[in-house]
């Protein structure tokens, strides 16, 4: 079986912090990493290549960026993925999810044959959580979204708990397909010492716009029906008032300012 | 360093810029660095490294000396503009129930056509759902485009696809929202790509560009962070999805009524690969979190798992719905389901009250658009104050089972 997982490489926004003076975002030390629900999607590859057995089952980790995202390609093999694809071209840049969806897709199709394709949710840059279905549409494959468990994966057919607001969905699907995955999945595991090595030595095999069957007016910002207009800060949420004095008085103040609110909730 | 791409639009202005380094500290991406220049006024210049830009825009805003120019592509537009008329409104069902989302949607969606003088309309798809329609109509609906087909039952990916991409086609309309649910969210992104559009996700503002007639599709990146305008010019229909409770619901106006187009599809394109062979419902509390009106959380300061008794006390009493910080869900004290974050779900309560949550920019990513947020928490520092429009410092054992005494009085429970 062949599994392919799409992954991205993101700033971590836990470090990104807002210069008070200036009010714009501040990328000072702020680190790249393997976006955190495409760890969940390495990590659910891994464990189905270890169900069904790791001499019949590849994991081609899939990216698409500049250079330095093949440190995130690398970061998937010292886990455990076989092979690294990184697509690269100026000509993929100012992608929107679109253009993205369409690109990968094609890079997947070059790959050859495969069974399953897992993208994490969303990325947490953009949280759109829409290249994972698009990828799935382009390639006109079923998609399961918000996989939270894979109850059953053989040959040609699988069984995936998708997670919805209320609970969950028992879906069963034929393969190839694609799915997206929760956190809720599976902890990713730490890369080994032999994964580190491998991962070092190992060299992605990189793929550009040429390399592929595609209609050069679909890639990059040209293809992308999307534009960014305008970037803005939002408006800074300041704290309000502090409540003091002892618990009986101030769970009155509480009460008093939020009252009227929970009363017309509660009628609603 | 790489050259510019042909149709990258975005540069450094030479004589403009003064090497501040403004630029380069905003970037999300790391795609600008400085270098030795005997042409920039003071030796150092930006350079953008187009490899790594997203043509987001952030710089632009950031640079106090006009220094960086980004210009929108001019690009023929892809089909006859024209042609494409009306607002539409996917309007999610879930066992025959039109969803809260949607009513949202209607009264953002009216505001919407009224702006551009056209007609909204809302997209039914189910089983035996027509009774719906006349719900949709007083919510300010003018038609309501109705499929309906006992495979239809339930949402699943590719019927529902094939469906909206065959009435988009036919009936063409300018705009189409959908909510940002776990069925919306599938279903916009399958749809933009077969029909070749643009899709916006999680829109918090939509707004109709008076001079173009365009949709400006306002949303939150990088964690809320930042917020960017997104324009869908030559493609069409202009399609966002949008969080429930973002916009307010249309009031109901009994008296309004509307045309029901009713359509019907051949089976293939009714077929669905997929089959949902099981559902299980399983939110502990009865109330779903993201369309919770009071959300009652806890975090690491519960310090145990049965912490999250007196949470749930208090959430029952208020009809709310309880939700967790990540690390409480970490440590196992409460499933997942429950989690409030980046990683987690992203809700906006009339009310949030985070106990014992000292307020990590993740978790504050998921619910800073609350319109009150109450704070207990026992450290004075803790991020979760600077957000919250009430703070309490203090236990919160003593302080959350006072409160919900004090609102068994006044709701008389």
């Amino acid at each position: 079986m062949n599994i392919i997982v799409c992954i991205k490489q993101v700033p971590d926004t836990q470090d990104i912090r807002i210069n008070p003076e200036t009010n714009t975002l501040m990328r000072e030390g702020v680190q790249s990493i393997v976006n955190p629900f495409d760890m969940y999607a390495i990590e659910e590859a891994l464990r189905i290549k270890e169900r069904l057995g790791a001499a019949s089952t590849k994991v081609t980790v899939l990216s698409m960026g500049p250079s330095q995202a093949e440190e995130a390609l690398r970061e998937a093999v010292s886990m455990g993925a076989d092979e690294m694809v990184l697509m690269s071209d100026r000509a993929f840049a100012g992608s929107d999810t679109w253009a993205t969806s369409y690109t990968l897709a094609k890079g997947i199709q070059k790959l050859g044959k495969f069974d399953l394709i897992i993208c994490g949710k969303q990325a947490i840059d953009g949280d759109t959580a829409q290249v994972g279905p698009g990828i799935a549409a382009t390639l006109d494959i079923p998609q399961v979204t918000y996989v939270k468990k894979t109850e059953d994966i053989k040959e040609g057919l699988a069984k995936f708990e998708r997670m919805t607001e209320e609970g969950y969905e028992v879906i069963e699907t034929p393969l190839p397909c694609l799915i997206t995955v929760v956190k809720e999945i599976n902890i990713p595991r730490l890369p080994s010492l032999k994964g580190k090595i491998k991962a070092k030595q190992s060299k992605a095999t990189v793929l550009g716009a040429k390399d592929l069957e595609v209609d050069p007016d679909r890639l990059g910002l040209q293809g992308s029906p999307t534009a960014v207009k305008k970037i803005f800060t939002p408006p800074k949420r300041t704290g309000g008032q502090v409540l003091q004095g002892e618990v009986p008085d101030i769970v009155n103040k509480l009460a008093d300012s939020i009252k009227d609110v929970v009363i017309s909730v509660s009628k609603t | 360093m790489t050259d510019k791409p042909k149709d990258c639009s975005i540069q450094i202005i030479t004589g403009n810029c003064t090497g501040c380094t403004m630029c380069v500290k905003t970037c999300p991406f790391g795609a600008i660095s400085m270098v030795d220049s005997a042409e920039a006024k003071k030796g150092k210049l930006a350079v953008i490294d187009y490899m790594k830009c997203t043509l987001c825009g952030a710089c632009v805003e950031s640079c106090k000396f006009k220094a960086i120019e980004m210009t929108v592509c001019k690009v023929a537009p892809k089909v006859a503009l024209g042609d494409y008329k009306g607002v539409w409104v996917f309007a999610e069902q879930k066992k025959g129930k039109v969803q809260s989302v949607v009513y949202e949607l209607l009264g953002k969606g009216r505001e919407l056509a009224d702006a551009l003088g056209t007609e909204l309309a809302a997209v039914l798809i189910g089983d035996a759902v027509e009774a719906q329609a006349e719900e949709l109509f007083w919510r300010g609906a003018d038609k309501v485009y109705l499929v309906e087909n006992a495979g239809l039952k339930s949402y699943q990916d590719e019927p529902y696809t094939n469906i909206i991409v065959e009435l988009v086609k036919e009936f063409k309309p300018e705009i189409l929202l959908y909510g940002a649910t776990s069925i919306g969210r599938s279903l916009a992104s399958r749809i933009a790509v077969k029909l070749y559009t643009g899709l916006t996700a999680d829109c918090t503002a939509l707004d109709i560009d008076k001079e173009k007639k365009i949709l400006l599709q306002t949303r939150p990146a990088f964690g809320g962070n930042i917020m960017a305008t997104i324009l869908c010019e030559n493609y069409r229909p202009q399609m966002a999805t949008v969080r429930h409770k973002v916009f307010k619901e249309a009031q109901v106006d009994k008296s309004r009524k509307g045309q029901v187009v009713k359509k019907s599809y051949p089976d293939n394109l009714l077929a669905s690969r997929t089959r949902i062979s099981d559902v299980v419902e399983e939110i502990s509390s009865t109330v779903n979190l993201t369309e919770a009106d009071i959300i009652v959380s806890g975090g690491r300061g519960l310090g145990k798992a049965e912490g999250f008794k007196v949470i749930e006390e208090l959430a029952k009493v208020l009809g709310g719905a309880v939700g967790a910080s990540r690390s409480a869900v970490d440590a196992e004290w409460i499933p997942y389901s429950h989690q409030v974050g980046q990683t987690g779900k992203t809700v906006c309560p009339k009310i949030y009250i985070a106990c014992g949550i000292s307020g990590q920019i993740q978790h504050l990513a998921g619910m800073s658009s609350s319109e009150i947020i109450i704070a207990i928490n026992k450290d004075s520092q803790a991020p979760i104050f600077s957000v919250a429009t009430y703070g309490i410092v203090g236990d919160l054992y003593e302080v959350v089972p006072a409160l919900t005494q004090k609102f068994k009085e006044i709701l008389k429970k």
